[in-house]
């Protein structure tokens, strides 16, 4: 037996001095751990404390989401979205990280998490044009208080931290939610942000969305941590494991940790378990890497179905609230489909615009040539310009940038 | 900003004083400043630029972070996002490759893919280049990879007072700006003072530091005290070199540049940085672009060779030097039969 196999060192005593100090951990690990099991409240004896009036609130968010799933999925189809990351499945955590935030705060969404935008008051528009393509961000961060929508794994997780840091600084109750997927778990920046945070104290929640999936990859090629909320013991801050289907468990949690960043507790992790139900996205094939059953044991699970189960306990289930419920989805998905088949207006002059605050000589010179070869497409002679590429300026600039003889 | 006092008070200072200075003055005139980085709070930075700055504007407005290039970067985009001003120092040219992703996915962009609504006004200071006896890792030329991602601003001084006035408007900028500080200059000292006027000095605008008639020196940071040496020794040659301090990279002035060769009709572009691929390239090109018919030779180079930074006891035989500059010069093509000049 060794050390290795066997800890317990530290009940040998020893005459001679120890290390001083300074080596010693400032917190006590047990606080941190997250429970062995997913916290539950839907089907236990707890949920007869929430309050009704935020489970139909829930509820409308999450077949309204749903329904805004299953329209974007129809648009990419229909050609109108280049690509679409569907959250069917995954609505109570994109629904719970929305409203367990005050207006003030920040929420730093990942290419997956429009919906949260949207259950955020979002126009889907808006929150589409990444994806759709006329633009990479389709509103104003500042406005909305939504970072952009985040492609590179993980990488937005240190902007929440330095935007949450930099709130406090300025003396603004401010919190940031940032939200990242089971295998940005693995990217160095969700390391670099949990660890700023932790040491700086800063008012920030990280909500992993644990949907089993990083495109193909599952979970046990992506971590031999005890769970992901585990990690957050590392760096001295609480880490909670979730169930990610149960809306009103997951919004207790989040809106604790929100409360609690708020009133300078500093960062939370909260690891919400959930099933990515569609393919990554529509140019993926999931039969490749998962079964049909294990689909349907998840869907067994699903967010929806477990909520209405609660509700219907109450009563509070009726007819007249499911029928509204659904037509405030479908008028939500009658908007989406009218507005994005009407085509984009696009003006190719806005690629120069906004590189700079200032427009470098080159950038004019780039934007001259352009806007003259637009001028010839418009008056059909698409294949050349009156000068060469390399010209620089066009001849409506009175000269042309290319050498001529002293 | 202006500040004078009598020539007699005058005391010289070195460039890493004049960053230093150039800080202490963005710190005080605007509160959104803020500095961090590693071990620029306590230490003052391992070249002391930021010597005595958390003292007096205290920890959180210049603070020593975790050791983590990435994260260093990307919470400064978080805190401009809510309006400050970051100024990151990474400690070392090769250690500031982890902030890469940050810097090229999510500073160069922001401004552009939020349709201006997000400005990212913040300024990321490297020191750079070798000549300081530097291990491995220590001794960089990473322009390139800057130059190579639209969107930031590459800026670096190659004069004291160039150190304060180009700092100050990096800072100012409300676009982030990679602020490239030749490590081999932080201990130079020309005539510049901090008793004496302090200006800002415009982002873009090259500086032609000597004129001459026959060939044009274009260069910037390290190399620039190095062509003024060469300039100096080519008049016993019967040349009359002139000196182009290009002081920003990105963006690039092509008048000053152009309008020089053109006076000139010979170009010769110095710089640490490795040839291929390397700046040199760019400036030659556009400048045959736009000056062909004046030139009386082909563009050269004098850059580093294709290699791996060396060892600091071979890296002068790495680095462009006056007579490895003058021996360019002397390919220019002089001879009235050009072609004797093609095999140099």
């Amino acid at each position: 037996m060794t050390v290795l196999e066997q800890p317990g060192s530290s009940r040998n005593t020893s005459d001679l001095p120890g290390p001083p100090p300074a080596w010693r951990p400032r917190v006590d690990p047990g606080p941190l751990l997250p429970d062995a099991e997913p916290y539950r409240l839907l089907g236990t004896d707890a949920a007869g404390r929430l309050d009704p009036g935020l489970l139909t609130r829930l509820y409308a968010q999450l077949v309204r989401g749903r329904r805004y799933n299953a329209q974007a999925t129809a648009l990419t189809r229909q050609g109108r979205l280049a690509v679409y990351p569907s959250s069917t499945g995954q609505e109570a955590c994109q629904v719970a990280a929305a409203l367990a935030l005050e207006d003030r705060d920040w929420l730093f969404p990942s290419y997956r998490d429009t919906l949260a935008a949207v259950a955020r008051g979002l126009d889907p528009v808006q929150a589409l044009t990444l994806l759709r393509g006329d633009w990479h961000t389709g509103y104003d961060p500042q406005e909305h208080r939504i970072a952009p929508l985040c492609t590179p794994l993980a990488t937005q997780l240190p902007h929440a931290v330095g935007l949450a840091h930099a709130a406090r600084l300025k003396g603004d109750d401010v919190v940031a939610l940032a939200v990242v997927g089971d295998g940005g778990t693995s990217e160095g920046d969700f390391h670099e942000a949990l660890n700023f945070a932790a040491v700086w104290q800063t008012p920030v929640v990280f909500l992993v969305q644990n949907n089993g999936f990083a495109i193909s990859v599952p979970l046990a090629k992506q971590t031999a941590a005890p769970s992901l909320a585990h990690k957050a013991v590392g760096y001295g801050m609480p880490g909670r494991l979730v169930d990610g289907n149960d809306a009103p468990a997951l919004h207790e949690v989040l809106t604790e940790a929100v409360r609690r960043a708020r009133g300078g507790g500093g960062p939370t992790l909260v690891e919400a378990v959930t099933y990515r139900i569609e393919a990554h996205t529509n140019a993926d094939d999931a039969t490749r890497y998962r079964t049909d059953s294990e689909v349907e044991t998840w869907r067994e699970h699903d967010p929806i179905a477990l909520l209405e189960h609660e509700l219907r306990d109450r009563d509070l289930l009726t007819e007249e609230f499911v029928r509204t419920t659904q037509e405030g989805a479908e008028e939500l998905a009658a908007g989406l489909r009218d507005r994005m088949n009407a085509d984009p207006e696009l003006d190719p002059m806005d690629l120069f615009t906004h590189v700079f605050a200032e427009q470098t000589s080159q950038l004019r010179e780039q934007a001259a040539q352009l806007r003259a070869e637009l001028a010839a497409e418009a008056a059909g002679h698409p294949e050349h310009t009156e000068h060469g590429a390399l010209a620089g300026e066009p001849a409506a600039a009175g000269r042309s940038a290319q050498e001529t003889r002293p | 900003m202006t500040t004078t006092a009598p020539e007699t008070a005058r005391k010289p200072a070195t460039m890493a004083q004049a960053l230093t200075r150039a800080l202490h003055d963005a710190m005080a005139a605007d509160p959104s400043v803020h500095v961090m980085g590693e071990d620029v709070g306590t230490l003052g930075g391992v070249f002391r630029v930021t010597d005595g700055l958390a003292r007096e504007f205290g920890e959180d407005r210049c603070s020593d972070t975790p050791l983590a290039e990435a994260g260093i970067l990307g919470t400064a985009v978080g805190m401009a996002m809510y309006g400050l001003r970051p100024v990151v120092e990474m400690q070392f040219d090769a250690f500031a490759y982890p902030a890469f992703e940050q810097l090229i996915s999510h500073v160069a962009r922001m401004r552009n893919r939020t349709r201006g609504a997000v400005p990212m006004p913040l300024t990321m200071r490297v020191p750079y280049g070798g000549g300081i006896g530097g291990v491995e890792h220590h001794s960089d030329s990473s322009e390139a990879y800057y130059l190579a991602t639209p969107g930031i601003q590459v800026v670096t001084p190659a004069t004291v007072a160039d150190a304060y006035g180009l700092l100050r408007a990096a800072i100012a900028s409300d676009d982030p700006v990679v602020f490239l500080e030749p490590k081999r200059l932080y201990w130079s000292k020309d005539d510049w003072s901090p008793d004496a006027p302090t200006q800002v000095a415009p982002i873009g605008r090259a500086e032609i530091r000597r004129p001459g008639a026959n060939a044009t020196l274009i260069t910037y940071g390290p190399s620039l005290p190095v062509c003024m040496e060469a300039a100096e020794a080519a008049r016993a040659e019967g040349w009359d070199l002139e000196v182009v301090d290009l002081r920003s990279l990105m963006p690039f002035d092509d008048d000053t540049v152009c309008a020089s060769v053109r006076r000139t009709g010979r170009a010769v572009i110095v710089h640490e940085s490795n040839g291929f691929g390397g700046p040199g390239g760019e400036i030659a090109a556009r400048i045959t672009e736009r000056c062909f018919h004046h030139l009386e030779a082909p563009v050269l180079r004098v850059a580093g060779f294709d290699i791996p930074y060396p060892p600091p006891m071979l890296e002068r035989h790495h680095l462009p030097g006056v007579d490895r500059i003058l021996d360019t010069v002397a390919r220019l093509q002089w001879e009235s039969d050009w072609t004797e000049g093609c095999g140099a």
